[in-house]
């Protein structure tokens, strides 16, 4: 699969059933059936969206998986085409449309502990996706645990693996108005973190909203 | 490079997994796992778990994305998702170890290998490794949900330019080791099944040797702590998860 697949979907905002901004730094979660699609919109450029699915039949049981989904396509880049494939080898979702090009899987959500590793100690108290994550989780009615807070999908993140056996956060491809659309494969639960990362260029130091949008 | 001997007094066991096998213990801080490829085809598959607390583990992406890199070798630690180092990489004789391949599955062994039940074949039946691990991690009450992307020791697995996964046969030696040195009482839980990308259509994964002895003093000119800004903070978070002892 090549690493970019650039391309642009024929679906109109306007005939969605659901549309909602999620300003930085905020968490959603939404459930989104079989056979519709769910685009999310980096509508000011360079943020990145911290995401994982769970099937709606058995959320506990069944999630995204990064390795699965990577070494399915042989590639560790998500682009147009990429099935996104659970822990169970099932396809949950299937990118659609891309017209970023690059999303990133390895790279996982920022975290307090994280920060503190990465950063410096006394990083602990901003705000991360997996704050947001385990919010969400202790939220919503599923049943879910931090166990369930796997390795995640950064929709517009730009995290280079090199042959060497390098891997760096690098500055965003993506711009204002770029997305990425998906079509549900399965009844799945969205669970995305608008990401508040101050640290790092993966929200160009400058984390703005998204916009997600879903159709039937 | 050969690997550094072991003064008989400091080992305190020995130990080895046959190939597509399952083996768990707890690690405590101040003890090194040394894990060795007797025949140069094994693929140690490795989960670590705070025995206190089983929610922290081994985290892949902080682990990678906080040393910036997509292998692990001599110098490098595995972080937990707390911030914290369970082990550290004092020593290496293979130079790349895979954290990015995952794990097969029943399906995967079947359509690489064919099918060797127990009925036929007995205790040479063919087993994969998320069966292993879910059987081992069970006998700590833990289960799939707890059955997150593990190091798979021995292995490499490369990404090219444009991120096409490349996995590299026959990369390790017979008698290739790799010493972690747990910072932090750690669970292990180690699998022997084969690699998920590894081609077939012969299934032989190979032993794996263990030897737990007692580390070296951490000196203040510690190779993995320094090898990083990272590694520095992270042995830090160790510390005080362990100040009270």
């Amino acid at each position: 699969m090549p690493a970019m697949n650039l391309k642009e979907s024929p679906l109109r905002p306007e005939n969605a059933v659901h549309r909602e901004t999620v300003p930085a730094g905020e968490w959603w979660m939404a459930e989104i059936r079989k056979g519709q699609t769910f685009r999310i919109v980096d509508v000011e450029g360079n943020e990145a969206a911290d995401t994982l699915f769970y099937s709606l039949d058995d959320p506990q049981e069944e999630h995204y998986s990064a390795v699965d989904t990577a070494r399915g396509q042989g590639n560790v880049y998500l682009t147009t085409g990429t099935p996104l494939v659970s822990n169970k080898g099932n396809a949950m979702l299937t990118i659609t449309a891309d017209t970023c090009g690059r999303h990133d899987t390895l790279g996982g959500a920022c975290s307090a502990e994280a920060n503190q590793m990465r950063y410096a100690l006394d990083k602990k108290p901003m705000h991360s996706c997996r704050d947001n994550f385990l919010h969400a989780i202790q939220e919503s009615p599923y049943g879910l645990s931090k166990r369930d807070v796997v390795s995640n999908i950064n929709f517009f993140m730009n995290v280079p693996v090199t042959p060497a056996g390098g891997l760096s956060f690098q500055d965003g491809i993506s711009g204002p108005g770029k997305y990425v659309e998906m079509r549900a494969e399965m009844d799945v639960i969205a669970l995305v973190s608008n990401c508040p990362q101050l640290n790092n260029p993966c929200s160009g130091f400058n984390p703005t909203p998204l916009e997600m949008i879903i159709w039937d | 490079m050969p690997t550094t001997p072991v003064a008989s007094e400091r080992i305190v066991h020995t130990e080895s997994v046959p190939g597509a096998r399952y083996w768990s213990l707890v690690i405590k801080r101040g003890y090194t796992l040394r894990l060795t490829d007797r025949d140069g085809c094994a693929n140690a598959s490795l989960l670590g778990y705070n025995p206190r607390n089983p929610l922290e583990r081994y985290n892949m992406a902080d682990t990678l994305k906080g040393q910036h890199i997509s292998r692990l070798t001599r110098g490098n630690m595995l972080f937990s998702d707390m911030g914290r180092a369970l082990f550290s990489i004092i020593e290496d004789t293979v130079g790349w170890h895979d954290p990015i391949g995952g794990i097969s599955d029943a399906a995967l062994i079947r359509e690489r290998y064919g099918e060797a039940r127990f009925q036929e074949h007995w205790n040479d039946f063919y087993r994969d490794g998320r069966e292993l691990f879910l059987i081992e991690l069970a006998k700590w009450g833990l289960g799939s949900r707890d059955l997150v992307i593990p190091v798979n020791f021995f292995q490499k697995v490369t990404a090219d330019d444009d991120g096409n996964l490349h996995y590299h046969g026959n990369h390790s030696h017979p008698g290739a080791s790799v010493d972690l040195r747990a910072e932090s009482d750690t669970l292990v839980v180690l699998t022997t099944a084969p690699h998920p990308m590894a081609p077939g259509p012969d299934y032989h994964p190979g032993p794996v040797d263990l030897m737990i002895y007692r580390s070296a003093p951490v000196t203040d000119q510690d190779f993995c702590i320094h090898n990083a800004p990272e590694n520095a903070r992270a042995y830090a978070n160790t510390l005080i998860a362990n100040c009270q002892e």
